[in-house]
């Protein structure tokens, strides 16, 4: 029923006899005639729009949007500005294609220059390539800038997030790379573990910073530890985390990546999220992916074009850096007005209220016997409380207040997170649920 | 235009987060940054203005035609915006418990269910994020199928035509295997004698995509996909070119054993200048235990997540793909049903035989005939003659308010320009479009020195692209500047 064909019966006839043909099926007389699907297709007849919006609508309606939130591990609910969807819903940012045509392209080209130069501020390196997928393939993508002919081994800390592991995991093996765990101590990194790992075969050692586990890793020994052994780091940063934490860089990062999606994209059940890449000079010919240059025009005007494309698919094929191609620009773009709206000290209060914020949190429930605090590190905005109750009876009664809970973690204990959006008010009524289950 | 850093001016902001109604807490000195990040420092105000202005700069689908050849740039539809925009769908937590998420489980079972259908494959996966991203977890599939039949290590060639596009063999290559490039015979399509020589044990299978680059059905397919099969191999299809037959002619039953489809191409879900996309990967049951994890299962009549698959490949990308890309999807396919689909490729591969026509009155056509739904041209006489490439025919075009098509596209035809003009364009912007090309060619032969200076009218001129890649500028630097 519905359809976007701009072309009317008449139309059609005319341009069929331009043609010399009767009907559109003579269109397909080159393919074996009993390929076509003559009977048509076994799916429900076509739509309007107001029926379209209501079928979506009411599955839309199935899910539940929690108010509150104390949940992140891997995706996180920060305020978004609303200049922020309202740059990002411009009609000409949403229907563009890739940025070839530099001429008629400049916005998005310079939009994509913006943001690479607020990733290389936000975490130090030198350059950053356009965006890829998500955090998780940033980092799979960052160790195959590693691989070299006699070093092909990666490391990584299993105080990662485990989507993370699992796609470096994909990776690697399609590859036929050996991926090794370094296993935790104390919800850390085992720098001791490293040490015995580390030899002339690895490429590479991964570090999350926060870890999974909210805790912040001792990044800049760890990072000694890996080039005394002549292996690259990468480190996966949350990038709020960053404008307050140690960079990537000064903590002797060779690539730093991560998940984009808390600078201003929502949870949209797990995508579209930004994945962000940087790299020293040093590893520039090797990032995957587009990246986009400034140089001048015929006249001699600033321009901005697609560059250094000789890593790339469609120039090198089978030895390109990676397959990317269609990347997360607009997701890129969002980030860009996120960041540049909130500014340095914006980003610098949210991550402040949401260090802050989980504080509380954790010193609240970890005076409630059984609930104590699994690690004892430094954490940023979430943290591991042991959990005495059963949790998913735990997690039903918060949901009946519209709390959405800390995750349940698979070896038991809750990861809880909280960031500038809880408040003091949903921070106590969690605790007094958390009471209540108790004391039944 | 001035940058946004370029614009900041000091002590400059602008305010969203109410005061912190707790105790600030405060990170021991040793784990702390040394400086603030170097952020623009701009009002609410600045930032809409700059953005404006880049808007400007920038060419979208609504902003006029855009015969990108390859990319299927077809009208993105505003409903999926406004459906893709609901607080039922962007509010969703991916780790909240099932039970809480039934919509979007929903979404993604029901966009399995439709896609399987329309491409005649048994499973599907939405988990890749793009085409690229869904070429890669299908060659997964193929590797690890070898794998479970004991011959992972002999089975790691992959062939790929000399007409594919460049993501093929970068993903044959990301997933361990060493390509095998086959020639194209006369007639674009693949070469059946080269293809009978280059398989063998070592086959681990052929990638194609069908319609082929050139624009072209290739008649060959089932004696194709029979021949790979024969040798042991598995035939993986590469959907970039699907809108030609969508609900027509279904890969599946051409012989391919998976595919990928590119949401963002053939489901008219917006490009976003450059992603997100979303590169479901469909395949036949005997693969199906392979895809990513979690898989969707029906259970009891309702569809779950199930997150216990041990023969899977593992996972492609944290959580469950660009879901908001799926639902734009989902929803186009309901709006289009059963009579749409098919309709949408066939209305399709007319205007691209219409434009063919129309332009073949000047331009020479790579291959003659009917098209499917793209079409080459070749200015490789044009240049030698009078060194007009097909890059100066793309670059008159912006002057004229039209998107070029793809150049140089595919690498087999010389001064290559690739149209696709999609069904969503009328006739009258068909004859527009085919006037202003059949003007430019005129004005090329006329004054082929100054179509080389062209465009004119553009935000800029032609850029040194030279210059970008030897002396590398990649973000802005307050110490050069």
């Amino acid at each position: 029923m519905g359809h976007y064909i701009s072309i009317t019966d008449e139309q059609k006839k005319e341009m069929l006899d331009a043609i010399g043909l009767s009907s559109l099926e003579e269109l397909y007389d080159a393919a074996p005639s009993h390929l076509i699907k003559k009977n048509g297709l076994n799916i429900p007849h076509g739509m309007s729009e107001l029926e379209t919006l209501r079928t979506m609508e009411a599955l839309a309606a199935k899910n539940k949007v929690f108010p509150t939130i104390f949940r992140g591990a891997g995706a996180y609910r920060h305020y978004i500005p609303a200049i922020v969807s309202a740059v990002a819903t411009k009609e000409t940012f949403v229907t563009a294609y890739t940025p070839y045509q530099s001429e008629i392209s400049q916005g998005i080209l310079q939009s994509i220059f913006e943001y690479q130069t607020m990733i290389c501020q936000l975490t130090g390196m030198d350059v950053s390539n356009a965006s890829v997928y998500d955090g998780a393939t940033a980092a799979a993508e960052a160790t195959a800038m590693c691989r070299e002919r006699k070093r092909t081994k990666t490391l990584v800390s299993a105080t990662a997030h485990p989507d993370v592991i699992a796609v470096m995991q994909t990776y690697c093996w399609a590859a036929n790379a050996e991926i090794i765990l370094i296993p935790e101590k104390d919800g850390l990194i085992d720098a001791g573990s490293l040490h015995d790992m580390l030899d002339e075969t690895v490429a590479c050692v991964y570090l999350a910073q926060p870890n999974y586990y909210g805790l912040i890793e001792d990044a800049p020994a760890i990072g000694q530890l890996t080039h005394e052994a002549g292996a690259k780091f990468i480190i996966g940063i949350n990038p709020i985390a960053a404008a307050c934490l140690k960079t990537p860089a000064e903590s002797g990062a060779d690539i730093a990546v991560g998940e984009g999606q808390p600078l201003g994209m929502p949870l949209s059940f797990g995508g579209p999220y930004l994945g962000f890449m940087a790299a020293t000079s040093a590893m520039m010919r090797k990032l995957p992916g587009r990246i986009v240059g400034e140089t001048t025009d015929s006249e001699g005007n600033r321009a901005f074009v697609l560059t250094l494309q000789a890593r790339e698919q469609h120039i090198r094929r089978e030895k390109a850096s990676s397959n990317i191609c269609s990347n997360q620009a607009l997701c890129a773009t969002t980030a860009a007005v996120y960041m540049a709206a909130m500014g340095p000290e914006g980003i610098k209060n949210a991550a402040v209220q949401s260090l802050s914020k989980a504080h509380y949190m954790a010193s609240k429930i970890s005076e409630i016997a059984g609930f104590s605090l699994r690690y004892k590190g430094e954490f940023f905005h979430e943290f591991v409380t042991e959990c005495p109750l059963d949790t998913e009876k735990l997690m039903s009664a918060l949901e009946e207040k519209g709390i959405l809970g800390g995750l349940p973690l698979s070896g038991g204990g809750i990861l809880w997170c909280a960031t500038e959006m809880n408040t003091k008010d949903e921070i106590d009524s969690l605790i007094s649920v958390l009471r209540e289950v108790k004391s039944k | 235009m001035k940058l946004l850093f370029e614009k900041s001016i000091q002590g400059r902001s602008s305010c969203y987060l109410p005061e912190c109604d707790l105790p600030v807490v405060e990170l021991s000195a040793n784990l702390t940054r040394e400086k603030s990040a170097l952020l623009p420092q701009l009002s609410e105000n600045d930032v809409s203005r700059h953005y404006s202005e880049l808007e400007k700069r920038a060419y979208g689908v609504n902003d006029g035609f855009y015969p990108l050849g390859s990319c299927t740039m077809k009208y993105n539809p505003k409903i999926n915006e406004k459906i893709a925009s609901l607080d039922g769908f962007t509010g969703i937590h991916p780790l909240q418990p099932e039970s809480t998420v039934r919509g979007c489980i929903a979404v993604l079972s029901a966009a399995e269910k439709l896609l399987c259908e329309i491409t005649g494959m048994d499973a599907m996966t939405l988990q890749p994020a793009a085409g690229a991203h869904g070429e890669f977890t299908g060659m997964l599939l193929i590797k690890k199928y070898h794998e479970k039949r004991g011959e992972g290590n002999n089975r790691t060639t992959v062939i790929i035509p000399d007409s594919a596009h460049g993501t093929n063999p970068a993903t044959a290559a990301m997933c361990g295997m060493t390509v095998v490039s086959i020639p194209s015979g006369e007639d674009g399509c693949v070469d059946i004698e080269k293809l009978r020589q280059a398989v063998g044990e070592d086959t681990a299978g052929l990638m194609l995509t069908n319609p082929n680059t050139l624009g072209i059905f290739d008649k060959n397919i089932l004696e194709i996909t029979k021949i790979v099969h024969d040798a042991g191999g598995l035939v993986y299809y590469d959907g970039a070119n699907l809108n030609a037959i969508m609900g027509v002619i279904r890969p599946g039953d051409m012989g391919f054993d998976c595919i990928h489809l590119n949401l963002h191409k053939t489901f008219s879900t917006p490009h976003g200048g450059g992603g997100p996309g979303s590169g479901a990967v469909g395949c036949k049951a005997f693969l199906a235990p392979y895809l990513p994890m979690p898989h969707i299962t029906i259970n009891g009549g309702q569809p779950t997540l199930q997150a216990d698959c041990p023969e899977s490949i593992g996972k492609v990308k944290a959580f469950y793909g660009n879901f908001l890309v799926v639902v734009r999807a989902l929803s186009y396919v309901l709006t289009l049903g059963k009579e749409g689909i098919p309709d949408a490729a066939m209305y399709a591969v007319l205007s691209a035989n219409y434009l063919k026509k129309r332009l073949s009155e000047k331009y020479i056509m790579a291959f003659d005939g009917l098209c499917m739904h793209e079409f080459v041209m070749t200015l490789e006489r044009e240049a030698k003659e009078s060194g007009v490439r097909a890059l100066d025919i793309a670059k008159a075009l912006l002057d004229k308010g039209i998107h070029p098509p793809t150049m140089y596209f595919p690498l087999i035809v010389h001064e290559a320009l690739m149209a696709e003009p999609t069904e969503t364009e009328g006739k009258e912007m068909l004859d527009e479009a085919a006037d202003i090309f059949l003007a430019v060619y005129d004005e090329a032969m006329k004054d082929p020195e100054k179509i080389h200076s062209l465009p004119l009218t553009t935000p800029i001129r032609r850029p040194d692209e030279v210059e970008a890649a030897r002396n590398p500028r990649l973000r802005w630097n307050p110490d050069v500047q």
